[in-house]
């Protein structure tokens, strides 16, 4: 099922059913110059579905949300998403990126922050509406960030952050979830934090989530799937069946151990990418 | 040196006889710059926002040579120095979208602007005193239909802002989520470089393309230390351009001194007092946090 069958319905029905198919990859391709990152992607996320996308730097993970995004296009295949062709700017598609640091020339506080993603792409001037006081008053309770709302955005720490954009990401209700490295330079404890949010963002209204991250340990408890890039190829499928050894050194060509101590996961031997070039900036 | 000297100079930075008939006749003034204060103040927040003050210069030095020439051929100052700074606005915005290129383009145009400016005014044969009122203010010589062109010059900016306003402040502030909503950034940095020439253009008027950030970035960078509120910046960003430059002029009225070192001065002061604010509530914000207070915003 790819969702094709009744497009206008799912697109425009708030809710999701779950198991129903929110983002659909078909035979994608995507490059840059004589350079493939991966081709023959198939890959469909459900409602109410965490996937995880793990690889190497430069596999294109990143870039895989940004063809989600409608800021890449592909080489070859689709990708749709609620059953429609993806576009760019779709408001039920949140996306978490990176921690960064604002500078003290960044004139908002952390509920400003979530107020961009309430309205932040409707023309004109922010008017005191109540309904937007509500709507972002509801985002800042859900990821229990009120003691950092009115704070400079430049006085948070990384973890403070990443809370608020998890609840920016919320704003108007998406249906799939986006997550581009997240947890990156973040302690263990708030690592945790921002899965838990992540985790309880898609039980709560069935989302499905794509989270790019580079160590799944902090997520294990949350994922459904793994979807793993390496050298222009990929597998699908849940952690056990794709972190093992033989998996992965089929993957890269090249011995690879996955060693599993306790409830941890390590991949040991990963080979720097054979021909490494930075992706371009988009 | 003498007492009498002192006096001297005081009475040539301060002078106030006749100050009512001085008000009347340099009405048009205070009204550049009660206008030039307030889109100066609100644009001043975007290019803080967006890191450009450096560019901000180099967009007023090309202005400047765009003014030379527009005295040397004819056209007129305003005219001149508008095609100057939006052709650099542009090109500064379509070649330097990182901070890095930026800068570097930016510095590659400001003395290349700056010597073509002051080659088209060794060629100007015409009145001398306009010459470095370019560089350094020359309100005073502002005639009635020059305050026509730079007032719509003003409004045009400032209606155009408050249209692109919060799309604006998200591209600005943070880019990459904004792309994904759905913001046209690209068009977007494109539009406000054409709105910063613009006002640049006004500002080298008035204060001078050598003392445009006074009006342009002090004052922003001043409302940002005291606040980060993104309705309580731009508004005090406002009110202190508007103190700088109307009171600026105020006060120099009487005196045989240009305006801009009043300008400037006030500028100055108000982000010294602004910054005095947020030094002294930082310490105390220090002394202030607890342990626990700091562990509570982490905890669930």
């Amino acid at each position: 099922m790819t969702g094709r069958d009744n497009p206008p319905a799912s697109a425009k029905r708030s809710s999701l059913l779950p198991g129903e198919v929110v983002l659909s990859l078909r035979g994608a391709c995507l490059g840059f110059g004589d350079r493939t990152l991966w081709d023959g992607l198939d890959l469909d996320v459900r409602a109410g579905e965490l996937v995880a996308v793990l690889g190497a730097n430069g596999s294109g993970k990143s870039s895989l949300l940004k063809v989600i995004l409608g800021q890449l296009p592909l080489r070859a295949g689709t990708v749709e998403f609620l059953g429609q062709p993806v576009r760019g700017g779709n408001r039920r598609i949140g996306y978490v990126p990176q921690q960064k640091l604002f500078d003290e020339a960044t004139p908002l506080r952390g509920q400003d922050l979530i107020g961009l993603g309430v309205d932040g792409h409707r023309w004109g001037i922010p008017l005191p509406r109540r309904a937007r006081r509500t709507a972002v008053a509801d985002l800042v309770a859900s990821v229990h960030a009120e003691s950092t709302a009115h704070a400079p955005i430049s006085r948070l720490s990384g973890g403070e952050q990443q809370r608020l954009r998890v609840a920016q990401a919320l704003a108007g209700n998406p249906a799939l979830l986006l997550c581009d490295e997240p947890l990156l330079s973040l302690d263990l404890a708030h690592q945790r934090l921002i899965c838990d949010l992540v985790d309880q963002a898609r039980r709560d209204a069935a989302r499905g989530v794509l989270f790019v991250t580079h160590d799944i340990n902090p997520l294990l408890g949350a994922v459904d799937r793994v979807l793993y890039l390496a050298g222009g190829r990929f597998r699908v499928g849940t952690p056990d069946q794709v972190l093992r050894t033989e998996v992965l050194t089929e993957l890269y060509g090249s011995p690879v151990e996955v060693i599993r101590s306790r409830d941890r996961i390590l991949v040991a031997g990963v080979p720097d990418h054979p021909h490494h070039t930075t992706e371009p900036e988009v | 040196m003498q007492l009498s000297d002192l006096a001297d100079w005081w009475n040539q930075i301060f002078t106030f006889t006749n100050y009512g008939e001085l008000l009347a006749l340099l009405h048009n003034s205070i009204l550049a710059g009660l206008v030039l204060g307030i889109t100066g103040g609100l644009i001043g927040v975007f290019v803080m926002a967006r890191d450009m003050p450096f560019a901000v210069h180099g967009i007023s030095e090309l202005s400047f040579a765009g003014a030379a020439a527009g005295l040397l051929l004819g056209v007129g100052v305003v005219a001149g120095s508008l095609i100057g700074s939006i052709i650099a606005a542009l090109l500064i915005g379509a070649l330097g979208s990182r901070a890095r290129d930026r800068n570097s383009i930016t510095a590659v145009l400001m003395p290349f602007g700056l010597g073509l400016g002051i080659l088209c005014l060794a060629l100007y044969s015409g009145r001398s005193a306009n010459k470095f009122g370019l560089l350094t203010g020359q309100i005073v010589a502002i005639d009635n239909p020059q305050i026509g062109a730079l007032i719509l010059i003003c409004t045009l900016v400032c209606a155009g802002l408050l249209v692109i306003w919060r799309p604006l402040l998200f591209a600005s502030v943070d880019p990459a989520v904004a792309a994904g909503r759905g913001v046209p950034t690209r068009a977007l940095s494109i539009l406000f470089m054409l709105l910063l020439g613009m006002t640049v253009a006004v500002a080298v008027q008035i204060v001078g393309a050598l003392l445009v950030l006074s009006l342009l970035v002090t004052p922003a960078a001043a409302a940002l230390r005291v606040s980060s509120s993104p309705v309580v910046v731009p508004l005090l960003s406002v009110l202190f351009a508007v103190t700088a430059s109307v009171g600026g002029i105020l006060l120099a009225l009487g005196s045989a001194i240009p305006i801009s070192p009043y300008i400037t001065t006030l500028s100055f002061l108000i982000y010294l007092g602004c910054w005095i604010i947020s030094a002294s509530r930082a310490r105390r914000h220090e002394r202030g946090s607890t342990p626990s207070a700091a562990s509570a915003t982490v905890a669930r």
